[in-house]
């Protein structure tokens, strides 16, 4: 059987469009030699030498980071824009929901706008006179359809895109991340909707960003990356391999994040530090600090602005999130295993200190803060170069970014060396459950109560 | 390329309708709506009337009533001119539908075009009025010059249109060029000053070979000037086959910049 839709080591490369693209109007004419020989600093490569092969009848994701080609391809198969290089083939007629209602006039009636859209799109008027109910019911426009679209909400001009553009019945439907156009009750009406184009053995082809959505409604999928397939074959394999590589890049992302929250708290701190120096005025200052930041995290939860504080006196010179195997890392899994490793060094000895450790959600909410002297750990005495680990064995958090206070202060509040939210790191979960802790829990049935095996969908 | 242009005539149906929804959003929401349309030239031509024979009479020989003479060029040339205006800019105005939609990008400069020609026709009527009420009938067989006239007025904006359509997507300065050399255009041509005034005659050259100088005698000979047959018609026919060959030679452009349009709008 021949496929819907075929890319053969597709490549498209855009050209930079920053001045002027043509110098004069003969090397406009002789448009394709330039392309032939251009500078390679003004081209972008939108895509590099994809191959795809759809197969009539079946739905295929296209998935990848914003930038990574995704709609460069659907353009390509869409027939807008011309490949540079390879070559593209599609069967039947193609409806391509990339943006909904473009064409729509704000000034005429939503009726007009359903006709003229329709022809665009490709139907003739007897056509669409006899899918315009269903073209109105479906977007759920009766009583607005004759308003200017202009009054339109924009969730209502989303519907009534969408609502032309799937009933013109195509052999092969182009979907561009647009189900996020509706509520709810709507995003599963256009789900209907798809699952009856699949049944009539109709070729859709989506992007989307919902691995879920890839998950459950592709029989295939392929993984856009900087233009290039990265892994391509069975959804849950290359939605898989997707995940591995976005964790490895928000490690890079949170790892820059925290440098930088390090960097510039202690340039601020030190700052201070210089001008307390010069009001001599040392003590009483930082007594006044003590008290504005008090070392007990819990009690000062709702304050939760980034700083770095203290007199230096036992320094924090490192902190890192270490994983399983001890290795820094950014990113974690609910019930993973985690250390707080941090680094100090005490200028001269001391005999007070209190190690502190705090853990905040990203809306700044306290989710757990203690310290040692809480713990009734009685300090004796901390020389030189030193390191103190605080291990949680299972991280029970569910989904999110925490960010993490980091202290070392004498048992009455005043503060060597405190971090506050300096250090950033991700929670992550395949169950998207709510709130904030996630008690290890297990659910028990009577035997009459029964599951379907497997995942749900 | 033919086959292209053989698309043109499928794509009548959205020619059609976007013509009629550019004509209706125009008037949308104003209170006398379409009847805009009518009310526009015959304001222009009540104000020709008073500044030609109130504020500065024109008492030229031959061209009396002057205002009406002149209206009988400016209503083609101001379908002309902001055909062209509007034109150079429907590519970037629709770049939504290039860049969204499967979309034939030729389709939106001829749209221009047709809705001026509209504009055009629904002037021509305050033309019979002033022309009947002045007694100023044209000669009835000279009459069937009008609809060829059109026609190539038809052939030589839409030509003009698409080149300027293309071309403004890579040089975006033609939009902000044109409305002066559209005047310029304007000033070179026997509109509001007859075309056989000795000092247009002492220049005959430089009138001839201006393409509207003919349009726009034509349009004279075929309404305004009812002593005889018109006399133009040699130009006038010479300039369709031009046009023929412009509009082939255009749409070459813009079919070979046609790739270019969605990632450049």
């Amino acid at each position: 059987m021949t496929p819907a839709i075929e890319l053969v080591n597709v490549s498209k490369i855009y050209r930079r469009y920053g001045g002027r693209q043509f110098s004069t109007l003969k090397s406009a004419l002789l448009q394709r030699s330039i392309l032939r020989d251009l500078q390679p600093s003004e081209t972008f490569p939108a895509l590099t030498d994809v191959s795809l092969s759809v197969p009539k009848g079946s739905t295929f994701g296209v998935m990848g980071r914003n930038g990574s080609g995704k709609s460069t391809a659907l353009k390509l198969v869409a027939g807008i824009t011309k490949p540079t290089s390879g070559t593209v083939r599609v069967e039947g007629r193609i409806s391509a929901l990339i943006e909904l209602g473009a064409g729509f006039h704000p000034e005429i009636s939503g009726r007009e706008n359903v006709f003229i859209n329709g022809i665009m799109l490709g139907l003739t008027k007897r056509e669409i006179q006899e899918r315009f109910d269903e073209i109105v019911d479906f977007a759920e426009l009766r009583e607005f359809i004759d308003a200017p679209v202009k009054t339109y909400s924009s969730g209502m001009y989303m519907r009534l895109g969408f609502a032309v553009a799937i009933n013109v019945n195509p052999d092969v439907l182009l979907v561009d991340e647009v189900l996020a156009v509706g509520d709810e009750g709507f995003t599963h009406k256009c789900l209907d909707k798809f699952a009856e184009f699949k049944r009539s053995n109709k070729t859709i082809l989506l992007v989307t960003h919902s691995l879920n959505l890839i998950e459950r409604f592709c029989d295939e999928a392929i993984w856009l990356d900087n233009g290039r397939a990265m892994s391509h074959g069975d959804p849950k394999r290359v939605v898989g391999a997707y995940l591995t590589k976005v964790e490895e890049g928000e490690e890079a992302l949170l790892a820059a994040t925290t440098a930088k929250a390090v960097e510039s708290a202690s340039r601020a701190s030190t700052g201070q530090v210089g001008q307390e120096r010069r009001d001599g005025q040392d003590g009483q200052d930082q007594q006044e600090h003590a008290v504005e930041h008090p070392a007990d995290p819990t009690s000062n939860m709702f304050q939760a602005t980034e700083g770095r504080w203290g007199s230096r006196e036992v320094e924090i010179t490192d902190v890192a999130l270490l994983d399983r195997e001890g290795q820094p890392s950014f990113v974690f899994h609910s019930g993973d295993p985690i250390g707080v490793r941090v680094k100090l060094r005490a200028a001269h000895p001391v005999d007070d200190f209190v190690f502190g450790f705090g853990l905040f959600n990203a809306d700044g909410v306290c989710c757990y803060g203690t310290n040692t002297y809480l713990e009734e750990l009685a300090p004796q005495r901390l020389t030189g170069e030193a390191e103190a680990t605080f291990a949680i064995e299972s991280l029970d958090l569910v989904e999110g970014t925490y960010k993490l206070d980091v202290a070392v202060h004498k048992i009455d509040g005043f503060p060597y060396d405190y971090h506050r939210l300096l250090y950033t790191f991700r929670v992550k979960s395949r169950i998207h459950d709510v709130g904030i802790y996630r008690p290890r829990h297990r659910w028990t049935f009577s035997p009459n109560v029964v599951f379907k095996p497997g995942t749900k969908g | 390329m033919f086959s292209n242009l053989a698309n043109l005539f499928r794509y009548r149906g959205l020619i059609q309708s976007l013509v009629a929804r550019e004509l209706k959003a125009r008037y949308r929401g104003s209170a006398l709506g379409f009847v805009w349309s009518f009310i526009n030239p015959l304001l222009l031509l009540l104000i020709y009337s008073f500044v030609f024979t109130t504020v500065m009479p024109n008492t030229t020989e031959g061209v009396q009533p002057y205002q009406l003479f002149m209206f009988c060029g400016i209503l083609p040339w101001t379908w002309f001119s902001s055909s062209l205006s509007e034109a150079a800019n429907s590519l970037i105005a629709g770049g939504n539908l290039i860049k969204k939609v499967l979309f034939p990008a030729e389709v939106l400069p001829l749209v221009s075009v047709l809705t001026n020609m509209v504009h055009f026709f629904l002037g021509l009527p305050i033309l019979v009025a002033f022309l009947v009420i002045y007694h100023q009938y044209p000669v009835p067989s000279n009459l069937l010059w009008f609809p060829v006239a059109v026609l190539i007025q038809l052939l030589f904006t839409s030509a003009l249109a698409l080149i300027l359509a293309a071309l403004a997507v890579h040089f975006r300065d033609i939009k902000d060029i044109l409305s002066n050399l559209l005047t310029l255009w304007f000033f070179a041509t026997p509109i509001i000053y007859p075309w056989f005034q000795p000092s247009v005659q002492k220049f005959h050259l430089f009138f001839d070979i201006n393409p509207f100088t003919h349009l726009a005698v034509s349009y004279q000979e075929i309404l305004f000037f009812n002593k005889g047959p018109v006399g133009h018609w040699k130009w006038l026919l010479s300039l369709g086959a031009g046009s023929v060959l412009l509009f082939l030679a255009a749409y070459w452009l813009f079919d070979r910049l046609r790739d270019s349009y969605a990632e450049a709008v």
